[in-house]
């Protein structure tokens, strides 16, 4: 008996309210995943076939920059999404991210979900909108975070 | 610890109210960098004072100036008061010049409070960015000593990088034996760093609270106050159970200068503390 | 000649000639008198010691960015409306020490400034500027921190004078608060001044009032003077050099934050600051810290202060109101709008003394019927007349 992630999918605040039959479709494309704590889980410029739901855990967005060494942009945690560069050509990845701590997280094929979108835009839309919404609120909060507000003359 | 938050400094005088009580400096702590607390003690009979959590006093450093700083240490400490500042101006830095046993000028205490006594049998939510937190370090006392009467309280904090992060170690005592949820994030760190990294504002809807029964307390730069707000709004938090710190400039802390005025309101004595619904309309519009 | 007792409410008559003698009894009971006079082109309010010094025989034209004093054809005391000062300058002192301190065992004393100790009369004090005081009045000694030294100096005899003609810029009936004074002074003048005769009409309004009057030689009024009072009185208020329609205001400002008209009025206004100078009711003060070389002995003083300039709202690095639109926007809301809120009533008083003294003749009647003129346009708020 194959239990299905469909229940995980389900519960995750990124597919809050999605239909049944996506859920079935876009659990076709989904595995389990865990990473220890310090594991890579992807690096800049490796093909990026995956977007992953948090599930558990922390994970580090850093991008290494020369005599500054690795810098984190950004973390995920629990409920949060990590990675939208499957979505358009080239299809590799910005940045590092790697596992602060045991992560328990659902990844997602990429390459299988745009097929599935591509034969059924309806899923395409609704899966892009909610994509669209994450990089909405993600750009308006790097864009406070870059206003450095703390700083001395905020 | 049945400590009643009777409003103290209800002075209808007059001559005194422009006049500093002298305190001595017990302590001064670098915090970080740039920023420092500073202990102090009344010098003779001012035994008597004491402030609610949320308000401020105009400090006096000899022949430099005054300035507004919220006090920020815990109320049943009182007399002995402590305030966290940046060093941002003439005034600020000779502060930070003060040695123990050194005089410092102090009036007040000014100012609306944090709604600790009203908020029981509620969640707590205090969101703080950067020196944001000072403000709300009383009320953190205040809600710690009297735990049992309020059901969750959460603390997020938003700060500038690790090196940033004031009162770590009484966060971290408060976190482990008061049944305190604390999240810290921070916008920038290097890679040692294995904590949160991005603003505060990211952290609210996921948190820990009950937006139906919640008051929230906010306390930061004034654009981190805007979109935690917003965020806030988002997940339901009634306006009328949300409470902002606001700042402006201000030259006599009692409402006859002019300068704190926010709209109709004097932040001086309307404020700090407002309770959002009562500022809504005027909160983000440019240059009020 | 009356024979019974003064009472508050009652009017008498004294001849102009008498008029030195007010003086007297005032300067006699320890007062030091107050009043307008004319100086370098312009009536101004300075101690006096008799009525010699009033602008007698002067009046004043007044327009936006204009003031000129001209000769009247007749030998009236008080025949102009208002100038460039107001009696807030000796209630609220332009500059004031508040105390001094030394530094001493280690620490430092400080030392208050003592309490003002003197007694003044003002006289010739329009409707609009009892109305201003009182105002005033409001912040300084209505909450929670009582100004004391308001408090001292705010004890003054007070000879106000109804006007008998309107000013250019005047606005009183407007803003309901003149041009008849009706409270808050202890004698009211009204001048006749015809071909025959030269007297005032005298309206008691203390009980101080009413003795100081008894000791000059004055009978009550008869019903053809006070007759004449009311004609000259009601003919000012139909003279109002400007109007300001107060329907709704508060509201109608609170709209119109985002109101295209204040681009129209930043492009004109110099934020000299002129206008807070001289308005009867602005009271923002600044507060100076110095010390002396040695740095043994230090002062903190207490200045007038104006929201025009930049340095008024700074924080952290910059000013919260950097633009002259939101300075100018910031003082108009102020003193029409969120005044009501914060003191209950409006802050203006109609003198007009904004529009005269603007030097590019921005004119407060003409905003508010610009911005009245239009919709506002803050994100499709619309202005309901209802509310």
């Amino acid at each position: 008996m194959i239990q299905t992630l469909e229940p995980l999918i389900r519960e995750h605040p990124f597919f809050q309210g999605l239909a049944e039959p996506y859920l079935r479709l876009i659990a076709e494309c989904a595995t389990n995943v865990r990473f220890a704590e310090g594991e890579v889980l992807f690096r800049q410029s490796d093909p990026a076939d995956h977007f992953y739901l948090i599930r558990e855990g922390l994970v580090a967005v850093e991008l290494m920059i020369p005599h500054r060494g690795h810098t984190t942009v950004l973390t995920a945690g629990a409920g949060e999404v990590l990675g939208w560069s499957w979505l358009f050509p080239p299809y590799r990845w910005h940045f590092d991210a790697r596992a602060l701590q045991p992560t328990r997280a659902l990844a997602f094929d990429g390459k299988c979900l745009r097929t599935k979108c591509d034969e059924d835009h309806d899923l395409g839309y609704d899966l892009f909108r909610r994509f669209t919404q994450m990089m909405t609120t993600r750009l308006e909060s790097t864009s406070l975070q870059l206003m450095d507000l703390y700083g001395a003359n905020a | 610890m049945a400590q009643t938050l009777e409003h103290p400094g209800a002075e209808t005088l007059s001559a005194q109210c422009m006049l500093p009580d002298l305190y001595r400096i017990q302590r001064l702590r670098m915090e970080t960098d740039d920023t420092f607390t500073l202990e102090m003690v009344p010098e003779g009979d001012h035994a008597r004072f004491s402030f609610l959590p949320g308000q401020f006093n105009m400090l006096y450093v000899f022949g430099v100036g005054e300035v507004p700083i919220s006090i920020s240490s815990d109320p049943s400490s009182a007399p002995t008061i402590q305030h966290t500042t940046r060093v941002v101006g003439t005034v600020t830095k000779a502060m930070g010049d003060l040695k123990p046993g050194d005089s410092i000028g102090i009036r007040g205490p000014f100012g609306t409070h944090w709604p600790v006594e009203q908020s029981t049998d509620r969640d707590i939510l205090i969101v703080a960015g950067g020196i944001g937190l000072a403000p709300l370090r009383p009320a953190l006392f205040w809600l710690m000593s009297h735990r049992e009467q309020y059901r969750k309280v959460v603390l997020l904090y938003g700060t500038r990088s690790p090196e940033d992060i004031l009162y770590r170690h009484e966060l971290e005592h408060w976190r482990g034996k008061f049944d305190l949820e604390i999240q810290v994030t921070v916008d920038r760190a290097a890679s040692t760093w294995r904590g949160n990294v991005g603003v505060v504002t990211t952290m609210i809807p996921r948190a820990p609270f009950d937006p139906s029964n919640t008051t929230a307390f906010i306390c930061g730069p004034e654009v981190m106050m805007l979109f935690t707000v917003m965020e806030l709004r988002k997940r339901g938090v009634a306006a009328d159970r949300t409470f902002l710190s606001m700042e402006r400039n201000m030259k006599c802390g009692i409402g006859w200068c002019g300068h704190c005025q926010f709209g109709p309101v004097f932040v001086c004595k309307d404020g700090p503390v407002f309770r959002l619904d009562t500022i809504e309309r005027i909160l983000g519009k440019v240059e009020i | 000649m009356g024979t019974s007792p003064l009472q508050v409410k009652d009017t008498a008559v004294i001849e102009a000639r008498h008029l030195e003698q007010l003086f007297d009894a005032l300067i006699e009971q320890g007062y030091e008198v107050i009043g307008p006079t004319v100086r370098d082109g312009a009536i101004v309010i300075e101690k006096l010691s008799s009525p010699g010094q009033l602008p007698i025989g002067w009046t004043e034209e007044q327009d936006a960015a204009t003031y000129r004093l001209k000769p009247r054809n007749d030998r009236a005391y008080f025949g102009y409306s208002l100038g460039p000062q107001s009696w807030k300058r000796f209630l609220q002192l332009p500059v004031q020490r508040l105390w001094r301190a030394e530094r001493s065992n280690g620490g430092f004393r400080i030392v208050p400034e003592p309490a003002p100790d003197v007694r003044r009369a003002f006289i010739g004090v329009r409707a609009c500027e009892l109305h201003a005081i009182e105002i005033q009045d409001r912040i300084f000694l209505g909450s929670t921190f009582i100004d004391s030294d308001y408090r001292s100096r705010r004890d003054v005899f007070i000879v106000a004078v109804n006007c008998t003609c309107a000013g250019g810029t005047c606005f009183c009936v407007s803003m309901g608060s003149g041009p008849k004074a009706v409270s808050g002074f202890d004698l009211a003048l009204t001048e006749i001044v015809d071909t025959e005769r030269h007297y005032f009409l005298v309206d008691v309004g203390s009980e101080r009032g009413a003795v100081l009057l008894s000791k000059l030689p004055q009978s009550r009024a008869s019903a053809a003077e006070k007759e004449a009072g009311y004609q000259v009185v009601s003919e000012t208020s139909r003279h109002m050099g400007r109007t300001l329609n107060t329907d709704d205001l508060k509201a109608i400002l609170y709209a119109s934050y985002d109101h295209p008209r204040w681009d129209h009025v930043a492009a004109r206004c110099l934020s000299c600051a002129n206008c807070t100078m001289v308005c009867p009711t602005c009271f923002c003060t600044t507060i100076k810290d110095a010390t002396d070389l040695t740095g043994q002995a230090a002062e903190r003083w207490k200045e007038w202060d104006s929201c025009f300039t930049t340095e008024f709202s700074y924080i952290h690095g910059g000013s919260v109101r950097a633009s002259v639109r939101s300075r100018y926007r910031q003082w108009l809301i102020h003193k029409l709008a969120t005044w009501n809120d914060q003191f209950d009533s409006s802050g203006c008083v109609g003198c007009g003394r904004c529009i005269t003294w603007c030097p590019v003749g921005i004119d407060i009647t003409e905003e508010v019927r610009a911005i009245r003129a239009t919709e506002p346009i803050s994100m499709g708020q619309r202005h309901d007349s209802n509310t």
